[in-house]
């Protein structure tokens, strides 16, 4: 195990912070309408992605969710193309074709949020064949959520990988909640990482607030995924601070739990204390952190604001292409 | 010129272009050493080896799922999902996934990707082995439909199909796969949405695809006793349509007939008679006609299965009342 470098630790914090004030704005802007369609905020949950993206290279890849922004930041997104979607700007990510629920980008490797739970779980298995076949060790996350694990994909495709050894790292964000169905009422094991034994594939269980631990698993999975070892299944153990969209008050949850998460479980706060303490980062360092990517997201909703909408002829003429 | 069977040709343009393009592999149920279902790839495991024919688990949407993420990662996967009635099981992977990924994420990813299946009925495997479900991909925007008759189409169309950028759905028809025609040495291609003109005829259209294109020349040879003309138009590829050879067609004859194996609510057949209706409705002499299959579920006893698809007697009354004789 590599020991983590103070870099990689800063690195860490800023794309979790970045992660949270970019959805705290878009969460804003969709109140006011300038956002539509579904928007599903990774708040709370940001440690996950960034842990997990700092693991790997630039060159590999990622499948995303619905629940998909966090992951697209910490692989490298650019948040003006990325606001510029969510307002359905031509100068987004998908042209304006995709909002929310489809960001993708060949050059980021990021092979696609995606608006069907689980649909993104066999994608994976294709990009794991393409960088077995290429031979050139590159490697796959796939991110899911609990739900997903109910879904048949995920047993086709954990077993499809690990049958052909390719180098996926599963890595399941359990947030507790299906939209409002528990996981506790509708995983048949208590933890999801104990499937792994059932595809002969490393299982393991790690707290999904704290970046670090994150970052050492998803590294152990990679080193091995690299070595033609085959993949691996992480459970994350996280929570989603909001509802399952703005406009759900998520009511199906104890007040209390949701408390506990918020104060106990919370990725900006206690990440921050934690380099304070480290004393990798002083509290003026961080004050100018978030100094810095307030104004990167005030920038990206200025940049959404002012590009143009598609062209509706031109769309008309690529319908006929399809 | 030299003829061989619609596997075979199948089997040709696998090899020139995996031979082509080393981006090409294979990807389905029992393509290894079986060498697929109705054997079109045997041989290709030992040319190629386990890296480029996988040889899978039955996972019908981790098989589509592969190739998708193949295809928008630099490869040209030809997925193959050996029944139709087996594509229900992926079609979240198909139509969510596939269709859509090029054209949501903005030309982001591609998905250069050959869904291979085949369908029909004749063969008295019963409901869940014998559908005709085109009709279904044909619906979704993003998929290229494509539907080859003969050695010769089903060799120069897969060609294509392996070389386009997008999703293309390749069914073929169970029936057919030993079938003999002409087919060249040299390499050819033919181009989606162009239309073959299978007889030349003055009296009659009749639209037909795949093996429907068999019963309608066994039609048009009786009817020419008879003194009926009947051209016998094969689309090739249902999307892209050659919709202006169509309506060419139908401008020439003033009458068609609409042939097609799957049963008639909601098919490819009812539309193209809709389209033929609101663009050439002032050619036309009689109205249209559509001969398709029952609406039920394909029996398993011969008599029953007969009886639920089209045959030549079928398509030569509707002749003779589109024409009137």
């Amino acid at each position: 195990m590599t020991a983590i470098s103070k870099e990689l630790k800063k690195e860490m914090l800023k794309t979790i912070i970045k992660i949270r004030r970019f959805e705290e704005k878009t969460i804003q802007l969709y109140q006011t309408a300038k956002i539509w369609g579904y928007l599903h905020p990774y708040i709370g949950e940001e440690a996950i992605a960034a842990g997990a993206c700092l693991a790997i290279d630039k060159s590999d890849y990622i499948v995303s969710t619905h629940r998909g922004h966090g992951h697209s930041i910490a692989k490298g997104a650019d948040l003006n193309r990325m606001m510029a979607e969510l307002l359905g700007k031509v100068t987004g990510y998908c042209k304006g074709r995709g909002g929310s629920m489809h960001i993708a980008d060949t050059e980021l490797g990021m092979l696609g949020a995606n608006g069907i739970v689980g649909g993104g779980i066999p994608i994976s298995v294709g990009a794991g064949f393409s960088c077995k076949m290429e031979g050139n060790g590159k490697v796959v996350i796939c991110f899911f959520s609990d739900g997903a694990a109910n879904n048949g994909v995920f047993h086709e495709s954990l077993n499809m990988s690990a049958v052909f050894k390719l180098p996926v790292v599963y890595l399941c964000e359990n947030n507790m909640y299906a939209i409002s169905m528990s996981s506790c009422e509708s995983v048949s094991c208590r933890d999801i990482a104990n499937r792994a034994s059932a595809y002969d594939m490393p299982g393991v269980i790690i707290d999904g607030s704290d970046p670090e631990a994150v970052y050492k698993a998803v590294d152990t999975a990679v080193k091995r995924a690299r070595k033609g070892e085959g993949p691996s299944l992480i459970e994350a153990k996280t929570y989603r601070f909001g509802g399952h969209h703005p406009n759900d008050p998520a009511e199906y949850r104890d007040k209390e739990e949701v408390e506990y998460y918020k104060t106990e479980k919370d990725p900006v706060t206690n990440y921050k204390k934690k380099l304070v303490e480290e004393k990798i980062l002083s509290e003026k360092e961080i004050e100018k952190i978030e100094v810095e990517i307030k104004q990167a997201v005030e920038d990206s909703v200025r940049y959404a604001e002012q590009s143009p909408e598609p062209e509706l002829e031109k769309f008309l003429e690529e319908v006929k292409l399809i | 010129m030299r003829e061989i069977e619609y596997r075979e040709a199948i089997k040709e343009a696998v090899i020139e272009e995996m031979n082509r393009d080393d981006k090409v592999f294979l990807i389905g149920e029992d393509i290894g050493k079986y060498g697929g279902a109705f054997r079109a790839y045997k041989g290709l495991l030992d040319m190629y080896g386990p890296e480029r024919v996988i040889n899978t688990p039955i996972s019908e949407a981790a098989i589509i799922g592969a190739g998708i993420g193949a295809a928008a990662t630099g490869y040209r996967p030809i997925a193959e999902i050996m029944f139709i009635d087996f594509t229900t099981l992926a079609m979240d992977q198909i139509v969510n996934q596939a269709a859509k990924i090029r054209y949501m994420t903005g030309d982001n990813l591609k998905c250069p990707l050959v869904i291979r299946t085949q369908g029909g009925a004749g063969r008295g495997v019963a409901a869940q082995h014998s559908q005709s479900l085109e009709s279904w991909y044909y619906h979704v925007p993003g998929l290229k439909v494509v539907m080859p008759s003969t050695p010769y189409d089903v060799k120069g169309l897969l060609k294509t199909a392996v070389r386009d950028d997008n999703v293309v759905f390749f069914i073929e028809h169970k029936m057919i796969y030993l079938l003999k025609g002409e087919v060249p040495e040299e390499e050819y291609l033919i181009p989606f949405g162009v239309a073959d003109i299978k007889r030349e005829g003055s009296d009659v259209t009749i639209f037909a695809y795949s093996n429907m294109v068999y019963k309608s020349l066994e039609a048009a040879k009786e009817l020419e006793k008879e003194g009926i003309d009947c051209e016998v138009f094969d689309p090739r590829t249902l999307v892209p349509l050659d919709e202006e050879a169509l309506i060419n067609s139908v401008k020439k004859t003033g009458h068609l007939v609409i042939v097609t194996e799957a049963c008639e609510r909601g098919s490819v057949a009812s539309d193209i008679c809709a389209r033929v209706v609101q663009k050439a409705f002032d050619w036309l002499d009689s109205p249209v006609k559509i001969v398709a299959g029952l609406n039920t579920p394909i029996p398993y006893n011969s008599i029953l299965e007969q009886a639920s698809i089209p045959h030549k007697e079928n398509i030569i009354s509707a002749v003779k009342e589109v024409v009137g004789k």
